[in-house]
């Protein structure tokens, strides 16, 4: 059974002519690091918030886990669904790992299990806890912020990670690194990832599937050799063929 | 004056006491309204500026006029001067707490929406903290307005440091007027001087 359904999602905003999300249908096997390319305003940021109710849907249903999440208590969902953001926005007033647990004290853990979490998630993301966990977000680079970001995000081990952009803000070298370990989280904890990002290349490496929007579309979903090989149209070829006149540039036959 | 105080230490102190109170009085009053009120505009933007609209006029009425309008209805005393002083401060303190919240970056309130915070933890958890600075300058200003304020609350029988004022003035009785102005002006000075220090820490 698909862990996500997407059935004919359509979101329009008022004041809008043109949907942000147009007829989207799309179905998300578990374990699957899914990545939506698209350039700004083709709807993937729309998509990925239609999946924790930060929007809800104008038309069509969408299945996380088997339930229609129309009928979840959104504050619920969210705590089922890992959630990260390109600006990060940790707390400036809360330490390191409160900003981790936040929602763990909402929920009444004790300190002990908290304290535990918190160490555990900064070993995860690669950072020494003893180092970190007092510190305040300002007091972090734009990379560790981010890597803060994610653990806040998997505090309550969900199944399903929404990433929207997470590194796009962040330096190439740092990013590459990010991405790795990423990749590496992933591979080890067998959740569902959906990243959202308008980097070709990084689509292509991170995702085992790639949902390539444009204009509120879903142009074409598959693998992405499967992409590479037969783009779903003339939009899509495009998308790889400036992917590769950059790759000629790197290899100096421009 | 010093020899006015020497000789009837109660006939100054006893107003600089009523007026103290008057001013915590009014400020517990304010706090408790203003805290529901803002509850109430953070829900919607409607609400929000048609409360600013209601307080804005009443605060551009002057207060002796406002006063005189209450007799009728409270009559003389403290209480129409709690009433009052606490409708001025509404103005204050709504602009104050409304601004403060809604001036946390959106960034922020929407990690925390996203990651599963219910609206009442967002604001008790993350925008208060962050708008702390601002809710506090405006409790600031509502300590110093109402201190201000009060002493013509003397008109209406309430008490406090404008009854030193006024009866100085009725009978020519200049030490008199003299401890009313510099006792007033002086626990606004030092009670904002007070809260401006506590505002820097926060």
């Amino acid at each position: 059974m698909p862990v996500i359904q997407y059935i004919d999602v359509c979101k329009k905003f008022a004041g809008s002519s043109r949907y942000a999300v147009d007829r989207v249908s799309a179905e998300i096997e578990s374990g699957e690091f899914i990545t939506i390319l698209g350039s700004s305003g083709c709807g993937k940021t729309t998509l990925l918030k239609l999946t924790n109710r930060l929007y809800d849907p104008d038309s069509g249903k969408i299945i996380v886990e088997g339930e229609d999440i129309s009928n979840v208590d959104p504050v619920e969902l969210r705590r089922r669904l890992g959630y990260v953001i390109q600006q990060v926005g940790l707390f400036p007033h809360m330490t390191i790992k409160e900003n981790i647990t936040v929602i763990p004290s909402l929920m009444k853990w004790d300190k002990r299990r908290m304290d535990e979490r918190a160490d555990e998630l900064l070993e995860l993301v690669g950072l020494e806890p003893s180092e970190f966990r007092n510190r305040y977000p300002h007091q972090l680079s734009g990379g560790q912020q981010q890597r803060i970001g994610l653990a806040r995000a998997l505090v309550l081990d969900p199944d399903i990670m929404l990433l929207d952009e997470p590194f796009g803000a962040i330096d190439a070298i740092t990013r590459l690194n990010l991405q790795n370990e990423l990749m590496r989280i992933h591979g080890g904890l067998g959740k569902t990832f959906l990243f959202v990002t308008h980097d070709i290349n990084e689509a292509f490496k991170l995702g085992n599937r790639v949902m390539v929007m444009n204009e509120g579309r879903l142009l074409q979903f598959d693998e992405p050799h499967e992409i590479v090989r037969h783009p779903a149209d003339a939009f899509v070829q495009s998308l790889i063929a400036s992917a590769r006149s950059q790759e000629r540039f790197w290899k100096g036959t421009v | 004056m010093i020899e006015y105080l020497r000789r009837h230490p109660e006939k100054v102190a006893g107003p600089l006491v009523e007026h103290i109170e008057l001013v915590l009085i009014t400020l517990a009053v304010s706090l408790a309204i203003a805290s529901l009120l803002t509850l109430l505009a953070m829900r919607s933007g409607k609400v929000s500026d048609v409360l600013n609209n209601i307080f804005s006029v009443v605060y551009s009425i002057p207060s002796l006029a406002l006063f005189a309008l209450l007799i009728p209805v409270t009559g003389l005393g403290r209480t129409s001067a709690i009433i009052v002083l606490t409708l001025y401060n509404q103005y204050i303190l709504l602009k104050s707490f409304t601004t403060g919240l809604r001036e946390v970056d959106p960034v922020i309130c929407e990690a925390a929406e996203g990651i599963g915070m219910t609206d009442m933890q967002i604001l008790t958890k993350i925008r208060i903290p962050l708008a702390r600075k601002a809710i506090f300058a405006g409790i600031r200003l509502a300590v110093v307005s109402t201190i201000g304020i009060g002493t013509i609350a003397a008109s209406i029988n309430a008490g406090g440091l404008g009854t030193l004022l006024f009866e100085g003035l009725r009978t020519i009785n200049t030490p008199k007027i003299l401890w009313g102005s510099v006792l007033s002006a002086g626990l606004a000075l030092l009670l904002n001087r007070v809260l401006k220090m506590v505002e820097n820490r926060l």
